[in-house]
Formats: structure tokens, C-alpha cells, sequence
């Protein structure tokens, strides 16, 4: 697909490529790691062919390296997203996203009657199904699916 | 259970459900103990609940406690927009032990994580009652002999009913059966469904009453609401199906019992009450031994 004339998505010296995100969780990646407010040069593609997603977005953020914690919080939008950690335009080093036990803020719970949507109370939820990742949310008990979910 | 908060039946173990069930029985054999004396229970009812109020407040007369409390938000500072935080954060001030029935889901827990007191759940929403659960599970095993193997028919409002769903998890842990029967607009949930079937536990669904009790060691009535149905003609339909009358109870198990959550509407005619099938009065006085037996074991007087 891509014309050898044209790189879909320029190379970075230094930083971390995020590449296999659902192009459709695109800007939920981006809102989770809050790259709409870094100062970083961040390049994007989105709806790029994949065998494995259909569309596939793929984000370079140059000088920006992530914890193990922060990374894992995009799991929910994006559990199949792998990371290249950049340095000098070699890839250093791989990581894989994992889906954690425990979620807390991030996603809104589904339930408008549960407490984390009438009071000041940060919503925690369990990892209750890793694969297609569902939440039980620690409060009111109910189940928050993938389809269903909203982001804070 | 001693300084613990009650929100969840799955909080407890099958060994401390079976503690809190052999000090109900205790207090049923004597009711009038003084060991709550000097203690003081709050009861904030942030939407009324008139029997499950009494029913604790009785349980803590009983134990020679004293309260202080509200049965309706309408008259606190909630209705000058205190949060919840901040209204058990005071109340926990004033009392030794707190007992919340609270419309918002969630809000029992959310409470006993802020709260310097222990925090018993009185309802929050649709979502968790364990102490009726435990009374539940107390009327089980008085008239069962044993909680173990037990064939429960569940009736009515099936899908919104939390004392159901309470009750079904609580029994899960004790190679229970189940029948539902519910018209179809209130089933019971996909997600319990699912839990049993994981549990390699047995059930059966359906939507005639008569029919599905001859085996039943025990019936557990619910109130099918006209409120639930989004077209009224739905109700009108199904309005009569869910109701027990006197003659179904022929040829059913001897030591059948029926209970019901209450209130009751017209789920149960009263023609049943004479039954010696008849359970549901008993329950709720059940309740107040299985409340005195929690407070009990929170307060580390048992």
C-alpha cells in the first residue's frame, strides 16, 4: 500500500513508537497518555491497513519514554498495542501492553445509578474478562463491556 | 467480622456466614441480652424503608443499644447538598456503628472506605442487602435442617430483585438448584445465568407457577412490579401468572416453605397465610435474630 515515495508515518530519532492501536481508540490513546498536553513532537497515522485489526493507528511521540504503569492504563482501548522504544533510530526495546487486574480512574462506570457518577469518587474497577476486556466496577458491582465505555 | 464493614454477601466466608448463623440461633433462644450497653448505632435512611429500619432498631433495643438517625433524607442536611462523605464522616462522630440504606449503588462501599466506623449495608439501590440475605439464608437452614442441596424456585421479578440475585450467590456456595419463573420481560440476568453454569450448578427456567414447585424445597415469592413494564398491556397480561394460591401448595413437599422479602402486594393470596407452607412472617422476625447476630460480631461483643 504505502508509496516508496512516501512514509506514512516519518521515523523518530529518540522516543517510543506505539504501533497495533485499534484505529478506531486512536484518541482515547492519546487522551489516556495525555499527549494532548505535552509539548513533545507527536506524529500519527490512523486507518492503516492490518491484517490483524483491520485499521490500525500507529503513534510516534519523539523524547517520551513510558513506565510499565502508565502504559498498561491505554491496555483497555488497545490490548494488543506494541511499543518500540527508540534511541538514536534503532529500536532498543520491545514491550507489550498488559491488561492490569485493577483499573482506576480512566473509565467512566456504565451504571448512571452508581456513586462514582454522583459524588466526587474515583472510579476503580476489576479486570473481570482480560480477553475482551470488561470491568466490574468496585462500587455498584455492575459490569462496564467494551462497548459500553466511556473515558474520563 | 469484629470492626469490619458488612456491604457485600460475598464479603464473608461460608465460615463467617456459619458463625453469624449460630449466634442468630443463640438469639433467638435469648433475645434479651444487654450486651450492646453504651453502644450507639446510627441508622441513616436516605430513602425510607420502613421494616428493614424497625427491624434493626429493634435488634439493637433488644440488645439494650441506643440510636440516633433519620428515616428520610428530606429533613437532613443532604437536602442542602452535603455529600455523602461528609454525612458519615460527622454521624461516625456521634456513633460506634453505622447503618446506611442509601438509593445511589455503590454508596455502602464508597462509605465504608471513608468512614472511621464500621458500616453495615442497608440497600444501596439495586444493588446489595446482606443482611437479608443472611436472614434468608437463617430461614434456610431453620426449616431445611441444613443449607446444603437445597432445590430453590424463584419467583417473580427476577431481573431487577436484589434479594434474588443476593440470595443466589449466598446459595451458590452450597450445591443449590435452581427453577426461575419470571414472565419474560423479567428474567433473570445473563450474567447470573453464566455464574451458575461456570459453577456447574443446575437451573431451570420458566414461566408457569403451578407447574414448577412440586419438588421445591423451598419458594422465594417477589413482587412483580407494574412499574417495571415499559408497555402497561405487558402487565395486565401477566399480573395474575405470578401468583400463589392455597391449592398449588397440594402435593408439594412437606417441608416446602415459602418466603417472601415483604412487602407483600397480592404475589401471595392470603389464603396461603393459614398454610403451615407459610413463612414469610417468621422470616422477618428471623431478621432481627440474623441483625443482633451481625451487629454482634462487628461490635466484638460475640
Amino acid at each position: 500500500m504505502n508509496d516508496k515515495k512516501h512514509l506514512s508515518v516519518s521515523a523518530i530519532q529518540n522516543g517510543t513508537v506505539i504501533d497495533h492501536i485499534p484505529a478506531q481508540n486512536l484518541f482515547k490513546v492519546i487522551s489516556i497518555l495525555g499527549l494532548d498536553k505535552i509539548p513533545n513532537l507527536i506524529t500519527f497515522g490512523t486507518n492503516l491497513e492490518s491484517q490483524r485489526l483491520g485499521k490500525k493507528a500507529i503513534v510516534k511521540i519523539a523524547d517520551k519514554y513510558f513506565e510499565r504503569e502508565e502504559i498498561n492504563r491505554i491496555a483497555i482501548v488497545a490490548p494488543h498495542a506494541k511499543l518500540n522504544i527508540i534511541k538514536d533510530y534503532v529500536v532498543v526495546e520491545k514491550m507489550l501492553v498488559e491488561v492490569p487486574d485493577e483499573i482506576k480512574g480512566i473509565v467512566k462506570c456504565v451504571n448512571p445509578k452508581c456513586i462514582t457518577n454522583f459524588e466526587n469518587v474515583t472510579p476503580k474497577f476489576k479486570v473481570a474478562d482480560k480477553k475482551n476486556v470488561s470491568l466490574k466496577c468496585h462500587y455498584c458491582e455492575k459490569i462496564t463491556d467494551q462497548e459500553h465505555m466511556e473515558y474520563r | 467480622m469484629k470492626n469490619r464493614s458488612l456491604v457485600s454477601i460475598n464479603d464473608l466466608s461460608k465460615e463467617e456466614i456459619f458463625k453469624v448463623l449460630d449466634l442468630a440461633e443463640e438469639f433467638e433462644k435469648n433475645p434479651s441480652q444487654k450486651i450492646m450497653d453504651g453502644k450507639v448505632v446510627a441508622t441513616l435512611f436516605f430513602e425510607p424503608s420502613t421494616r428493614t429500619r424497625l427491624s434493626f432498631e429493634s435488634a439493637v433495643n433488644r440488645l439494650g443499644g441506643r440510636i440516633i438517625g433519620f428515616s428520610e433524607a428530606s429533613s437532613t442536611s443532604v437536602s442542602k447538598g452535603e455529600s455523602l462523605k461528609d454525612t458519615i464522616l460527622t454521624v461516625a462522630n456521634y456513633s460506634d456503628l453505622i447503618v446506611m440504606r442509601h438509593p445511589v449503588e455503590g454508596s455502602a462501599r464508597f462509605a465504608s472506605e471513608v468512614s472511621p466506623v464500621p458500616i453495615i449495608n442497608a440497600g444501596d439501590g439495586a444493588n446489595q442487602h446482606p443482611t437479608q440475605t443472611m436472614l434468608d439464608l437463617y430461614s434456610i437452614r431453620k426449616t431445611q435442617g441444613t443449607l446444603n442441596n437445597q432445590k430453590i424456585v424463584m419467583v417473580g421479578d427476577l431481573k431487577y430483585g436484589r434479594t434474588v440475585h443476593s440470595l443466589l450467590m449466598a446459595m451458590s456456595q452450597f450445591n443449590a438448584s435452581f427453577v426461575f419463573i419470571a414472565p419474560k420481560e423479567l428474567q433473570m440476568p445473563q450474567e447470573y445465568k453464566m455464574f451458575l453454569k461456570d459453577a456447574g450448578l443446575k437451573f431451570e427456567e420458566h414461566t408457569d407457577l403451578a407447574e414448577n414447585i412440586k419438588d421445591a424445597d423451598i419458594v422465594y415469592m417477589t413482587r412483580v412490579q407494574k412499574e417495571r413494564f415499559s408497555d402497561p398491556m405487558d402487565y395486565e397480561k401477566v399480573k395474575n401468572a405470578y401468583i400463589l394460591r392455597n391449592h398449588m401448595l397440594e402435593g408439594t413437599k412437606e417441608n416446602m416453605r415459602v418466603l417472601h422479602p415483604l412487602p407483600r402486594v397480592n404475589e401471595i393470596n392470603i389464603d396461603v397465610d393459614d398454610s403451615n407452607k407459610a413463612y414469610y412472617f417468621t422470616q422477618a422476625l428471623n431478621g432481627v435474630y440474623a441483625r443482633m447476630a451481625i451487629m454482634a460480631s462487628i461490635l466484638g461483643l460475640k
